[in-house]
């Protein structure tokens, strides 16, 4: 068994499938930095160095085979943060190769492709939800900022949906658990990394005048647009699980 | 803006908007222009549920509650005894602005009591559309109720600026309509769709030759009926939902069941249960007709003009047709797989794609997403099906009826329970 080791990052896995294929490997594991722990002193350990150019090759193949859609897929399961994730990936791109002339991400009947399916409808699931839950609130500097704790890694899946929808009102949304966040001011919208996590306890006495009324006006919306006599919690769990509730303005 | 009076009208008209079904911000794509406010997409999105597990969308309210008209169903009935209110034009585009900035909402769904007379309370709701649009540079989304009666100048305009619109028919029947709203009639209501309609088709042709032509309702029209207010059957239902689908060519329909909230003899009493299961098992049949490739006449016929509440749709139509089952999955068309009791869209879908690999057993069909508790009874595989031999049994419906419980069956009995 060979362990290959990577730096975590999505141009990392690929350069470490690269040289699987480069080296030969047949049996091999695909670990990132973050989550090694040695336990098998035996192992062979093979550090991987992430070369842009090593992915590339490994993305153009792929798309002559499962075109973008479906290197957009193995994207999703690499955002999944699953713990099985670089085993997925690999094996579909091992099947892949191998039958270049099919779509294999269609073979639901096979194991590991019905598991990427299945982390792709539950990643894509959150992506949208996040695209819903969101929640804005005005600063006195005018920014409008928005703070989400989702269980997978999505906010790279909606940069593209905030960048298009709000374009002239500058805008921020951090993701409080793993500490980064995109900002818009207007001309750029990209990513930032704060060295230390953002100071959320004062953040409320910077809100804009107007906003704790708009507050107040949605939640007050909230409650008058649900009709009593059809109240059914089960169904509003479903559609809105708790763990999303401290984050909705309407859920105050 | 005095916050307290503009919290009290936003309480009112949502309340006295709810009752209005549609809340999609779906069907229509409208781009954002560069440093402009706002898109919409095919999709739309949901952005809050409400406790009664409805999506909320968009800000749904009414421009005004005052109405002349005196609908035994509404709320916003002249005779009954409410507090009135009425937006300015300026407070609901300032609220859905500022709801929106925040990713409360899609957009808006703007409705409105009739004041005065169909047109002066269709010009207000165009005005609104127009000032998000034109002065706001709001690209999104927007439905505009339009008011029966209208005039084909204001329509062509609530056209150019809204996504879709609609028209409530209100009761299925004519018959019902004209016991509940003896001052509506449907031919008000009809004329305005028409004119959508046609409107849509010729955009259909325009665009085909010219590259830019202004939008026109890109989303479509759509349309609601109460349910369970006057007593016809689901068959006439589905008929009239069948009718302006083919013949208006709407989007949507919605069914609304009757929440009673007005004591008055033409209606069923305050204390009647709201038809729950049964609204949603004329949604059921609304997706079979417009998914699955079912025609109105094989949901129900005239010798079963209800819909079967213990089972759905779907699997009532297999139930009456056993002959058609079992049905190959390794060979069977697409539509025939989509005829499949507990087989849906996505599975279907699946099922095509997969079987190109290898062959399909019970146990892929779990895995693909199958409701395999009713679905192992209709289908046979390369290898068989033991199942199948239920399929010529007696007490085969019991059986299945036995083997599944609704998830809604304690929740919206129709029956109260006595204890």
């Amino acid at each position: 068994m060979i362990t290959l080791l990577y730096d975590g990052s999505f141009d990392g896995l690929l350069t470490a499938v690269f040289e699987v294929f480069e080296y030969r490997y047949k049996d091999v594991e695909i670990v990132s930095n973050g989550r090694f722990h040695q336990e098998n002193i035996f192992a062979e350990i093979h550090e991987v160095i992430t070369q842009s150019d090593k992915a590339e090759r490994v993305l153009k193949k792929l798309e002559q085979n499962i075109e973008k859609s479906g290197i957009h897929e193995l994207l999703k399961v690499y955002l999944s943060e699953d713990s099985e994730l670089e085993q997925l990936i690999l094996s579909a791109i091992r099947q892949s190769i191998q039958h270049p002339d099919k779509n294999i991400l269609q073979n639901y009947a096979d194991t590991d492709i019905l598991k990427i399916s299945k982390i792709c409808k539950s990643v894509s699931r959150e992506r949208h939800r996040m695209t819903a839950f969101v929640r804005f609130e005005k600063m006195q500097d005018g920014v409008f900022f928005a703070k989400i704790d989702p269980d997978f890694d999505v906010l790279p899946l909606i940069r593209k949906h905030f960048k298009d929808r709000y374009q002239d009102q500058k805008w921020m949304i951090y993701d409080l658990r793993r500490n980064y966040g995109i900002l818009y001011d207007l001309e750029n919208c990209e990513f930032f990394y704060p060295e230390e996590k953002l100071d959320l306890h004062k953040y409320q006495q910077k809100f804009h005048d107007e906003e704790q009324n708009y507050q107040t006006l949605w939640q007050r919306y909230f409650t008058k647009t649900n009709i009593v006599e059809r109240k059914n919690l089960k169904l509003h769990v479903q559609h809105v699980p708790k763990r999303y509730w401290k984050y909705l303005t309407e859920k105050w | 803006m005095n916050f307290e009076r503009l919290k009290e009208k936003l309480e009112i008209l949502a309340d006295a908007a709810k009752y209005d079904v549609s809340c999609s911000s779906s069907g229509g794509t409208r781009k954002n222009k560069k440093g402009a406010l706002g898109d919409s997409s095919v999709s739309g999105i949901c952005h809050t549920y409400t406790e009664d597990g409805r999506c909320v969308s968009l800000l749904k309210i009414l421009l005004t509650n005052h109405c002349i008209y005196d609908c035994a169903y509404c709320v916003s009935r002249s005779s009954n005894d409410i507090k009135r209110a009425g937006f300015t034009v300026e407070e609901v585009v300032d609220l859905t602005i500022n709801f929106y900035r925040r990713n409360y909402i899609e957009g808006l769904f703007l409705s409105s009591g009739i004041f005065k007379n169909a047109d002066t309370t269709m010009e207000r709701l165009v005005r609104v559309a127009k000032k998000l649009r034109l002065e706001e540079n709001f690209n999104g989304y927007i439905h505009l109720k339009s008011i029966p009666g209208a005039s084909d100048e204001l329509m062509q305009e609530a056209a150019l600026y809204a996504d879709r619109l609609s028209i409530n028919l209100e009761i299925p029947t004519e018959s019902g309509l004209k016991l509940l709203a003896p001052e509506k009639n449907r031919q008000d209501m009809l004329s305005p769709m028409k004119y959508i309609q046609n409107g849509i088709a010729q955009y259909k042709d325009e665009k085909k030759i010219f590259r830019k032509v202004p939008k026109f309702a890109p989303a479509g029209q759509s349309t609601q009926m109460i349910v369970g207010a006057t007593n016809e059957n689901d068959l006439q239902i589905i008929k009239v939902a069948d009718h302006f689908y083919k013949n208006f060519s709407l989007k949507r329909v919605y069914y609304s069941g009757y929440v009673p909230v007005l004591e008055d003899k033409r209606l069923p009493s305050l204390t009647t249960a709201v038809p729950m299961l049964r609204e949603n098992r004329l949604y059921q049949s609304d997706w079979l007709m417009r998914f699955y490739g079912f025609k109105a006449e094989e949901i129900l016929d005239p010798n079963m003009p209800y819909l079967d509440l213990e089972v759905d749709p779907k699997l009532s139509w297999a139930l009456r047709h056993l002959h058609q089952f079992p049905v190959n999955l390794q060979t069977a068309d697409y539509q025939m797989i989509l005829r499949i009791p507990g087989i849906g869209v996505k599975t279907a879908q699946k099922i095509v794609q997969a079987r190109r690999f290898q062959i399909l057993n019970m146990d892929h069909l779990k895995k693909l997403g199958a409701a395999v508790n009713r679905a192992k009874y209709f289908i046979d595989f390369n290898a068989g099906n033991a199942y199948l031999r239920y399929l010529t049994d007696k007490n085969f419906r019991n059986l299945l009826v036995g083997g599944s419980s609704s998830k809604f069956h304690n929740q919206f009995s129709q029956q109260l329970s006595l204890f």
